[in-house]
């Protein structure tokens, strides 16, 4: 009996993004040495056509397909275009710190859009194993790309540490889906939910065994705390444009992976995972935020205030609400979009043999340059929930879903700790405007677009604060 | 016949061992290299286990996966091993300690 | 239930008394003169050059980080080609798809020189 053939109209974007990487890869192995603008081309070119492709050939409805390995919804479809325009940006950020710091410019993109291919299959799997797959492509480039840079032994110990703890991450993963297949015997998630639903809740206990490792593996990705240690070794060991690409569109995929794992696939047990993860959501909140504090270097604040975040994020999802998914996933998406202009911002001011490190290395940055200072201060006042900006408005969002299934105390919990949290921020905005710069000369982005993309970028954050209708209702659509 | 219990028994050992070693190794990168390999196969014991026992080879198949994937995962581990051992000469463990703050 | 496993068990014992037996016997009915000259390491009738516990070089960890990748995709081959014949055209375009994409990483690794020696 010959396979049948599985519809392959849902997944044209990835098997673009796959085609074209290796086109990429390709032509700039055999391109000459002059030529090598075509690489960048090529890969901003796949990640357009990948975001124009995901738009066209989605219908509204959910459609799985690959024998149900994949599926195709509103959830994927938005999370989607959200990694490829972030990545996007990251690629245009980071073209002249490349250049800069000689790192490899064929490696550095092809593994980019590897990556990107895998947080892509990630967000559309609806299987365990595509699940798995999908995981391991979008971390394994990571680790590569961290280590790319060779001037410093600090880079490949950064990539050593992401590399050990992502792969005990996934380990921890793996084992859970193995202990949930053993029960329920399928590795598809709409008939792992089908079989847990049909269980009587005393057998249970070997699912439950499974979660517990499963939502460890989940927390090692998110970097939350008790898992959280690898996050600010690994922002701050990895060349500044790197460190861009794992604080981005790693956090979306992430937010796929609770989304697929734990809310799609085992809503029987809800209470069991919310429990849990409402412990790491606290103590992500709590500990990100105060030992955010006495940081001094920027990569490694910003790197705790992530932990910080995707605590905040995890409130959404413990509401276990349609609401409460929908307002994390504002959450993850307005926070990949601050982080983006956060780190891009670092990453572009790196350049001339400087590399900005230290919160200090911004002093009197309004004097030397009032719009990246602007830009820098919606960021940073976003992050910490300061109306009118996104980051106030993602983080009512989570707090509401919360107070609605009941648990006052947790957004309480949350409100102080995001009042703790504002200072930190609030200092890096003081340190720009009212401290003396060290150096008066004027200083700038190297190249116009860079200059337009930033200003895009930093008023997306202003613009969708003010009018948060339109993605909000987006991700209401999805759940 | 073997019961399911000690198979998973068996993974779940294998499983603790090399978590545990790759907590306590102080010394050599390449046993953690070793461990993190064998936590894969902890895994694929417990898979192969119960796809057996549930008379369907969906796990036998994650497997073939769950071995490439490894196989993937453990070049890209010896080549930052090579990155790390010619910046540094040394694959210590307890020489990892640049980043801190 | 374990009794499948016995024969496996007796060949085990057999093994360690084969094996243990004649170091034992060689121990004891051989004669043993040690001195410094039959002690030391034999490289063919020359005085030894080096310790013989060297590093590797490290070129060896290229091929063995290559050959690892290659090696594994290629279970892939196995029980495809088994079941060949039922899968149809669309099974073996697949994995053509699949041998494609690794071309695709052989040609990468060949035009970047990880293949040459020198």
């Amino acid at each position: 009996m010959p396979v049948q053939v599985p519809d392959l109209t849902p997944a044209v974007p990835q098997i673009y993004v796959l085609i074209m990487t290796c086109v990429t890869l390709l032509v700039s192995l055999f391109a000459s040495k002059k030529h090598s603008a075509w690489t960048y081309i090529l890969s901003q070119l796949t990640l357009l056509g990948a975001i124009v492709l995901t738009l066209l050939y989605f219908h509204h409805k959910s459609q799985v397909t690959f024998h149900g390995n994949m599926i195709v919804d509103h959830v994927s479809m938005l999370l989607t275009i959200f990694i490829c325009a972030i990545t996007f940006f990251v690629l245009l950020y980071s073209r002249d710190y490349i250049k800069q710091h000689k790192m490899p410019n064929t490696e550095y993109h092809v593994l980019v859009l590897f990556s990107t291919l895998g947080m892509m299959i990630l967000v559309s799997s609806y299987s365990f194993v595509s699940i798995y797959v999908g995981l391991e492509l979008f971390t394994l480039p990571l680790y590569a790309l961290i280590a790319l840079r060779r001037d410093s032994a600090v880079y490949s110990e950064a990539a050593m540490k992401y590399f050990v703890m992502g792969a005990i991450a996934s380990g921890m993963l793996l084992y859970g889906l193995s202990m949930i297949y053993g029960a329920t015997g399928s590795v598809q998630i709409a008939e792992v939910v089908k079989v847990i639903s049909a269980l009587p809740s005393s057998q249970h206990l070997i699912i439950l065994f499974g979660l517990v490792f499963v939502i460890a593996g989940v927390a090692f990705k998110l970097g939350a705390v008790p898992f959280h240690m690898w996050v600010p070794d690994v922002y701050d060991g990895s060349p500044n444009t790197v460190t861009l690409m794992i604080a981005t569109g790693p956090k979306i995929a992430a937010f796929g992976l609770v989304i697929r794992l734990l809310a799609e696939t085992m809503p029987d047990v809800q209470l069991a995972w919310s429990h849990a993860l409402m412990l790491i959501a606290v103590l992500s909140i709590g500990l990100g935020n105060i030992v955010a504090i006495v940081q001094s270097n920027i990569k490694r604040m910003l790197a705790y205030s992530s932990i910080a975040q995707m605590g905040y994020m995890l409130l959404g999802v413990i509401a276990g609400t349609a609401n409460g998914y929908a307002a994390a996933m504002f959450y993850v998406l307005i926070y990949s979009l601050m982080s983006l202009a956060a780190f891009g911002l670092v990453a572009m001011l790196s350049r001339d043999g400087i590399d900005i490190q230290h919160i200090e290395d911004l002093r009197g940055l309004n004097e030397r340059n009032p719009w990246l200072a602007f830009m820098m201060l919606i960021v940073m006042f976003s992050m910490a929930g300061i109306p009118p900006l996104a980051g106030f408005m993602a983080k009512i969002g989570v707090l509401e879903a919360v107070i609605a299934v009941g648990h006052v105390w947790l957004a309480a919990v949350a409100l102080l700790f995001a009042i703790v949290g504002a200072y930190y921020y609030i200092r890096v905005v003081k340190v720009m405007y009212f401290d003396d710069p060290l150096q008066s000369t004027r200083i700038d982005l190297p190249t116009g677009d860079m200059r337009v993309a930033l200003t895009v970028n930093g008023l997306s954050v202003l613009a969708l604060g003010i009018f948060p209708g339109i993605l909000m209702s987006l991700c209401q659509a999805a759940f | 016949m073997i019961s399911l219990s000690a198979y998973l028994s068996v993974g779940a050992v294998l499983f603790g061992i090399s978590l545990a070693g790759i907590m306590l190794n102080r010394k050599n990168l390449i046993l953690i290299l070793m461990c993190i390999e064998l936590m894969l196969l902890a895994v694929n014991t417990n898979f192969i286990a119960f796809s057996h026992y549930l008379k369907n080879n969906t796990g036998e198949i994650f497997v073939f996966f769950i071995l490439a994937v490894a196989a993937a995962e453990t070049a890209i581990g010896l080549a930052i091993l090579m990155v790390l051992f010619r910046r540094g000469k040394t694959i210590k463990v307890e020489k990892l300690n640049t980043l801190k703050g | 239930m374990l009794t499948n496993y016995f024969p496996i068990l007796v060949f085990i014992a057999i093994g360690i008394a084969v094996g243990g037996g004649l170091i034992i016997f060689s121990r004891l009915i051989a004669p043993n003169k040690p001195n410094a000259e039959k002690l030391s390491p034999y490289e063919c009738g020359f005085p030894a050059f080096e310790d013989a516990r060297l590093p590797f070089d490290v070129r060896y960890y290229l091929v063995a980080i290559l050959f690892i990748l290659f090696d594994l995709e290629t279970a892939f081959f196995v029980p495809w080609a088994v079941v060949l014949h039922k899968i149809g055209l669309y099974g073996f375009l697949s994995m053509m798809v699949f041998l494609l994409i690794l071309v695709v990483g052989f040609i990468y690794e060949w035009k970047k020189g990880a293949l040459e020696w020198e």
